[in-house]
């Protein structure tokens, strides 16, 4: 049963986005019905993954129920019929992304595989020794690895556009790092550890004004911006589909049609060739030319039908709600004596990353967790901003559509008892 | 709350609050570090090893109340004791906090049973174990680094 299906044909016609309703919301996903430790689970770990409204599960099971095939191999029935579900998803994540074409609309297993597609592909192929590749000081490791990897295989050097003590990329210094031997840029567009919303609009152009391409990397940022690629103009753009409400395992690499086609393969195999012979293969075109081996297909399909969820509830609404709320939290986390909040930029998006005086991130977490409360103590995967605001690790409270104010009020109330036990 | 008073035990916490033994002692000749990625706590053990008794024990880093409080029970309990009886200390001390396999020679824990509540929360046990490990390491070899992962 679907939920969000149901209320697509309720007698009001009134679009949920009008009036967003928490509440209702919540009911679309069935763990967060549950009890953790004799407590109502109150889920703040939505930075490191997010939970799935029951469409999305739903499609997973339909596809493995009565609909799974190989896709672009058979004639068969069931292949045709997976094959073109998979193609909808894909174009469901063009329209998501407001991509020109769907053959942009690269399937990978998240956005790390998506970064490390573009630093093997078109780093390896387009870069060269002394070549700069300019990252920020708040990149999740996965945007700092791959491009250590491309280091060490060609001698490019990296370089990396400081912070400031609010979290907060610091413009005038990435505009003086960018010169004739940046050949290209790789920034967040949320900052998984500390919130910050990045400009990467500005950054972007910036970057083109040098002919410089950039990928922008958006795992934190489509559960809760409206994203436009071609607006942004980047030539990259990585998201993960289990931030964004849908399965794990599945992700996308969009990437201009112009570069991708000269970009070579990234893995070898199935789909991604039109003729094989032993002396000499043809690739196949956009984008299967990046899609070796079977994909995710129930990912996909998953990843499409969260899309469409979200997109009926109204990215714009979410943003809104999304919004207030954090502005909600970062006040009531103020009132917790002893509470420093780590990332304090103006422009923020769920993320609330904070330590707490005299206690462990790790002693917090245990005892937030006996309350119900899930939220991540550690490094983040972000282990340079952990040195650059001087702490081992911080606690990460991280909003989703589906928290509410009663849960900010949770948290809160926790981290007082918290207090209590190291008084 | 029950459950976390077994955690966090007073004991525990005044040790998080007042590590005894944290400081490298003048006469370490031996040491190790212990690290533990996943939360990022990092502990040195500073041992003074004579004729295979342990005359001085210190350490210093930072981690968690479990981890901290941990490693300066063990300092206090391992000073003095002879190699051997330090390696069935931590054997017990494991079994107390991972309920594994139990010790071919178990040996009374004395204040170090305040750890018993650990066992219930079982992403702690690297916690309370990380500091015993990194001893077992300066102990194993005359420098070097141990982690949990």
């Amino acid at each position: 049963m679907s939920t969000a299906r149901e209320m697509t044909t309720t007698a009001t016609w009134a679009p949920r986005s009008a009036a967003f309703d928490v509440e209702r919301i919540r009911k679309d996903f069935p763990i967060l019905q549950q009890r953790v430790h004799g407590k109502p689970l109150v889920y703040l770990d939505n930075a490191a993954t997010s939970q799935k409204p029951r469409v999305v599960i739903d499609t997973v099971e339909r596809y493995y129920a009565a609909q799974n095939a190989n896709i672009h191999r058979g004639v068969h029935f069931l292949s045709e019929r997976a094959t073109a579900a998979y193609e909808d998803a894909r174009r469901t994540v063009a329209r998501f992304l407001h991509a020109a074409d769907p053959r942009e609309i690269i399937f990978v297993r998240g956005a790390t595989e998506g970064i490390n597609l573009v630093a093997q592909s078109y780093g390896r192929a387009f870069l060269a020794a002394g070549d700069e590749i300019v990252i920020s000081a708040m990149e999740h490791h996965s945007n700092i690895v791959p491009w250590q990897i491309l280091r060490e295989q060609i001698g490019a050097k990296l370089r990396v556009v400081p912070i400031n003590d609010a979290g907060e990329l610091l413009v005038d210094e990435y505009a003086a790092l960018l010169n004739e031997r940046t050949k290209l840029v790789s920034v967040a567009q949320v900052s998984n550890a500390l919130g910050t919303v990045n400009p990467v609009k500005r950054l972007i152009e910036m970057a083109h004004a040098r002919g410089i391409p950039v990928l922008v990397d958006g795992a934190q940022a489509v559960p809760h911006l409206p994203v436009d690629v071609q607006d942004l103009g980047c030539e990259f753009y990585v998201f993960s589909g289990h931030k964004l409400f849908a399965p794990t395992g599945v992700g996308i690499l969009y990437g201009k049609t112009g570069l991708l086609e000269r970009m070579p393969p990234y893995q070898g195999g199935g789909d991604m060739i039109s003729m094989v012979t032993f002396e000499k293969t043809h690739y196949n075109t956009l984008p299967y030319k990046f899609e070796a081996g079977t994909p995710h297909i129930a990912g996909g399909l998953g990843l499409a039908a969260a899309i469409e969820y979200l997109t009926e509830i109204g990215l714009d609404a979410i943003a809104a709600y999304e919004h207030e709320l954090l502005r909600y939290a970062t006040e009531a986390l103020a009132t917790v004596a002893g509470l420093e909040m780590i990332g304090t930029a103006k422009e923020k998006a769920s993320v609330l990353s904070f330590v707490l005086d005299g206690v462990h991130p790790h002693d917090i977490g245990t005892i937030l967790d006996r309350d119900g409360i899930a939220i991540r103590a550690g490094h983040h995967c972000a282990m340079p901003v952990m040195q650059r605001f001087g702490v081992p690790a911080t606690v990460r409270a991280s909003l989703a559509l589906y928290n509410t104010r009663a849960e900010v009020d949770v948290l809160v109330g926790a981290l007082r008892k918290v207090r209590e036990v190291f008084a | 709350m029950s459950d976390l008073g077994d955690l966090y035990q007073q004991l525990i916490l005044d040790h998080n609050r007042h590590p005894r033994n944290f400081q490298q002692p003048a006469a370490a000749n031996r040491h190790a570090e212990g690290y533990n990625p996943l939360c990022g706590d990092r502990f040195s053990v500073y041992l003074q090893v004579e004729d295979g008794v342990i005359r001085d024990v210190g350490f210093q880093g930072m981690g968690c109340a479990i981890s901290k409080a941990s490693a300066s029970l063990m300092t206090a309990s391992v000073k003095g004791k002879t190699i051997a009886e330090a390696g069935r200390l931590f054997a017990s001390f494991h079994h107390l906090v991972t309920d594994g396999e139990a010790p071919a020679e178990p040996v009374e824990l004395g204040k170090l049973s305040v750890f018993a509540g650990v066992r219930e929360f079982p992403v702690r046990v690297k916690c309370a174990s990380l500091a015993w490990h990194t001893l077992q390491a300066a102990l194993d070899t005359k420098d070097g680094v141990v982690s949990t992962e």
